[in-house]
C-alpha cells in the first residue's frame, strides 16, 4: 500500500469523524497558537530593550571618581573627587576612539524664577556634553567654548525644569537664579525621557562648568579641577571593551598608581545595565515559551487519548482490514498518518491564531509583539513530532491486534 | 440426497492437488490454567470449484476451522495446503498476503466501513495490494455490477438494505479475483428472502469456477452446498455429499408472490 493511498483512508477516517477530529485539533491548536503568541511577545519585549540601547547609546562609557585611601582608611565612592577636568581632555586627546569626553560637576540646588521655584539637578559641563549624550537643544542655543572660558552665567533648561519654571512660556532670554546666582536662560533641551534606573532625565539645569565650580557648586572644589564624572563617548564601530581597557590605562598612568594599587575611579558602561535588562528580558521570554509548551504538550496527550479511543472504537474496523489483507505496518502507519495529520492540521491552524492573537496583544494591550519565522518553523516541526510521538502508542496498539480477535470485537 | 461419508473422502482424497488438504489440524486456546482444545484434530479434502456447507452447534470449533482455513489463524499443530502451499505457520505478514490475494471473505455483519461509499468498500482489499486508483475504481465498478449493485455505488452502507450490503461485502470479496469464498453465516443477519437472494448470488459463482466454503447452522442454507461438514467437539464427525437446491429457482418462485402487480 502506497503512501498516498494510507494518507488518503487516514483522511477518511479524520473526514467521517468531523466533530472529534476538531476538538482534538483544538488541543494543538491553542498550544501552537499559545506558544506562537508568547514568543511573540517575548521577542517584541526584548527588540524594545535593543531600541532603547540604541537610543540612549551602547557606546556611552561613564567614569566616576573612585575609592580614595586616607591613612589606610578606604572611603567609598565619590567621597573624595579623584578624577579631574584634565583628565577628560587627556582622553579625548589620546584615545583615538574617543569621540568627546565631557567632564561633569553635579550638584543640586533651588532654581527661581519670578516667584516660583524648583529643587534640581545642577550639572556644570562643557560643550562636548551635550555632543557626548547625543542630546539636542530646541529653543536657543547651545553652551559654547567661550562661555566656559570666561564662566558666562548663562543656563541650557532640561524640559521638566523649564516646564516647572516657565509652564507653557518661553524660557529663552528669561533670567533664572540659580543657587541665588542669576543665569541668562540660552536655551531649551530636547526631551530625553527617564533614564534606566527611572530618573527624569529632564529634571536639569545646566550651565557652564567653570561657573559651576566658581560661583554656583563652589565648595571645595573650587580651587581644584576635579569632577564627579566624565561622560565618553566611543567613536561608532570601535572596539567598546578595548577603549575601555585603554582609557583605565591611561587614567592609572596619569593618577600615577602603582601596578599594586587598585583603581580610584569606575568605568561604567551602559551596555552593562542594559545587557542585563535584555538577559532578563530573555528569560523572561523564555519562560512564557516554555509555559505555552506545557499547553503543547497538553494538546499532545489529547491527540494519544483520542487515538486511544478511535483504536478501540474501531477494532472491528481494524480486524476487517486485517482480513482483507492490510499488514500491521499498513495498520500502524494508517493510525500513525492520523495522528500526525491532526497534529500538523492542528499546528496551521495555531499558526494562524497565534498570528492574529499576537496582533490583538499588541493592539489592545500596546505591547509590542514580533512574530518570527524561526517560532512558526519550530512551532510546525514541534506539533508534527507531537503526533509521531503520542500517535505511535495507540497505532502501535492497532497494529498488534490479532484479526479474528479484532473481528469478533464487540 | 446424502451419500456416504466415507465414499466422499476417498473420493476426494484421490484429487490429484486439492485446492485445501488439511491433516491433523488442532488449535488449542490456552485459558488460564486449562487449555481449550477448539479443534482436535480435523483432516480434509476440499477440491476446487466446490460448494461446502460447514455445520455445528457453537463450540463444535467450525468457526475455529474457518478462521485456519481463512488464514486469520494458525493451528497449533497440522498441516494446511492451500493449493499445494504449506500455509500452516507462515509469519503474519505473509498471510496478509494470502488473505489479500487468494481468499474472499464474507462475515455475518456485512463489516463495511460505516459512512464510505459503497465502491470505496469494495476497493479496500486493492488498496491494500497496491493496485493504482484508476484500477481499483474499474475493478469495484465491474464486481458492483456482477451483484447487480451498478447503480449504487456512491451510496453508504447506511442508505443501503442489509441484503444490498451483503452483496457489497460479497462485491468486496470478489475484487481480488479470488480461487476461495469463506462466508461466515452470510444470511445469518438477513430475512429469508434476501437470503435466498444471497445464496443464489453464492451459487452462481460457484458455478463461474469460484471455491465456496460457507458456515451455517441453517439447514435451509446448507442444502444449497453440493458438500455438507459437520463439526461436533472439536472434531468432524459428518462429510456427505449433497444433491443441491437452486437458490435461483426459489428466488424466482417466490418473486409471483412477492409482486404479484410486477406479473
Amino acid at each position: 500500500m502506497n503512501f498516498l493511498a494510507t494518507l488518503r483512508v487516514a483522511l477518511d477516517a479524520l473526514r467521517v469523524n468531523k466533530l472529534r477530529s476538531m476538538l482534538t485539533m483544538l488541543g494543538i491548536i491553542i498550544g501552537v497558537g499559545a506558544v506562537i503568541t508568547m514568543v511573540a511577545v517575548g521577542a517584541g519585549a526584548q527588540a524594545r530593550v535593543e531600541d532603547q540601547i540604541k537610543s540612549l547609546g551602547s557606546n556611552l562609557i561613564i567614569i566616576l571618581s573612585g575609592n580614595f585611601t586616607s591613612g589606610g582608611v578606604r572611603l567609598g565612592s565619590g567621597s573624595q573627587l579623584t578624577i579631574t577636568e584634565d583628565d577628560a581632555y587627556a582622553l579625548a586627546r589620546e584615545i583615538p576612539s574617543v569621540q568627546a569626553a565631557a567632564p561633569t560637576l553635579r550638584g543640586n540646588g533651588q532654581v527661581v524664577f519670578g516667584n516660583t521655584n524648583w529643587a534640581t539637578q545642577i550639572s556644570g559641563i562643557t560643550p562636548e556634553y551635550l555632543e557626548a549624550r547625543q542630546w539636542e537643544v530646541v529653543a536657543g542655543r547651545p553652551i559654547d567654548p567661550s562661555q566656559v572660558d570666561s564662566a558666562a552665567k548663562v543656563a541650557l533648561l532640561g524640559q521638566t525644569a523649564a516646564r516647572s519654571l516657565f509652564g507653557d512660556a518661553d524660557p529663552v532670554g528669561e533670567t533664572v537664579r540659580v543657587r541665588r546666582v542669576p543665569h541668562t536662560v540660552i536655551g531649551v533641551l530636547d526631551r530625553k525621557g527617564q533614564s534606566m534606573i527611572g530618573q527624569d532625565q529632564d529634571d536639569v539645569v545646566l550651565i557652564p562648568i567653570t561657573t559651576a565650580r566658581k560661583r554656583v557648586l563652589g565648595g571645595t572644589n573650587v580651587k581644584t579641577r576635579n569632577v564627579q564624572n566624565i561622560t565618553v563617548r566611543v567613536r561608532d564601530g570601535a572596539d567598546i571593551a578595548a577603549t575601555e581597557q585603554e582609557m583605565r590605562d591611561l587614567l592609572r598612568q596619569r593618577h600615577k598608581l602603582q601596578p599594586s594599587q587598585e583603581d580610584d575611579f569606575f568605568i561604567r558602561n551602559l551596555s552593562e545595565v542594559l545587557a542585563a535588562q535584555e538577559a532578563s528580558s530573555r528569560i523572561l521570554a523564555l519562560l512564557l515559551a516554555a509555559i505555552a509548551s506545557v499547553s503543547l504538550v497538553v494538546g499532545g496527550i489529547g491527540i494519544m487519548n483520542i487515538m486511544l479511543v478511535s483504536v478501540t472504537e474501531r477494532t472491528r474496523e481494524i480486524g476487517l482490514r486485517m482480513a482483507v489483507g492490510a499488514r500491521g505496518r499498513d495498520i500502524l502507519t494508517q493510525f500513525l498518518v492520523e495522528a500526525v495529520t491532526l497534529a500538523l492540521i492542528g499546528g496551521l491552524v495555531g499558526i494562524l491564531l497565534g498570528a492574529v492573537a499576537s496582533y490583538a496583544v499588541g493592539h489592545f494591550a500596546g505591547w509590542r509583539t514580533e512574530m518570527s519565522a524561526a517560532s512558526v518553523l519550530l512551532a510546525v516541526g514541534f506539533s508534527g513530532a507531537i503526533g509521531v510521538f503520542f500517535g505511535f502508542y495507540p497505532a502501535r496498539t492497532a497494529a498488534r491486534l490479532v484479526p479474528i480477535d479484532a473481528l469478533r470485537h464487540e | 440426497m446424502p451419500i456416504d461419508a466415507a465414499s466422499s473422502a476417498s473420493a476426494g482424497a484421490s484429487d490429484p492437488a486439492p485446492l485445501i488438504r488439511v491433516r491433523d489440524l488442532v488449535k488449542i486456546y490456552p485459558l488460564g490454567e486449562t487449555a481449550v482444545r477448539a479443534l482436535a484434530g480435523v483432516s480434509v479434502d476440499i477440491a476446487e470449484g466446490e460448494f461446502v456447507a460447514v455445520m455445528g452447534p457453537s463450540g463444535s470449533g467450525k468457526s475455529t476451522f474457518m478462521n485456519l482455513i481463512g488464514c486469520l489463524d494458525t493451528p497449533t499443530s497440522g498441516s494446511y495446503l492451500l493449493a499445494g502451499e504449506d500455509v500452516a505457520h507462515l509469519p503474519p505478514d505473509a498471510l496478509a498476503r494470502i488473505r489479500n490475494l487468494r481468499i474472499g471473505f464474507v462475515f455475518q455483519q456485512f463489516n463495511l466501513l460505516p459512512r464510505t461509499s459503497a465502491r470505496d468498500n469494495v476497493e479496500l482489499p486493492l488498496l491494500y495490494a497496491g493496485v493504482p486508483a484508476a484500477a481499483r475504481h474499474a475493478a469495484a465498478r465491474a464486481k458492483l455490477a456482477q451483484v447487480g449493485l451498478a447503480a449504487r455505488e456512491h451510496h453508504t452502507p447506511a442508505q443501503l438494505s442489509g441484503g444490498q450490503q451483503q452483496r457489497v461485502a460479497i462485491a468486496r470479496a470478489l475484487v481480488n479475483d479470488p480461487k476461495l469464498i469463506l462466508a461466515d453465516e452470510p444470511t445469518g443477519a438477513l430475512d429469508s428472502g434476501t437470503s435466498l437472494e444471497v445464496m443464489a448470488l453464492l451459487q452462481e459463482l460457484n458455478r463461474g469456477g469460484i471455491t465456496v466454503i460457507v458456515v451455517t447452522h441453517e439447514q435451509d442454507i446448507a442444502a444449497f452446498a453440493s458438500r455438507l461438514l459437520t463439526f461436533r467437539d472439536g472434531r468432524l464427525i459428518g462429510d456427505v455429499a449433497n444433491e443441491p437446491k437452486d437458490a435461483a429457482a426459489q428466488v424466482a418462485a417466490r418473486r409471483p408472490q412477492a409482486e404479484p402487480a410486477a406479473a
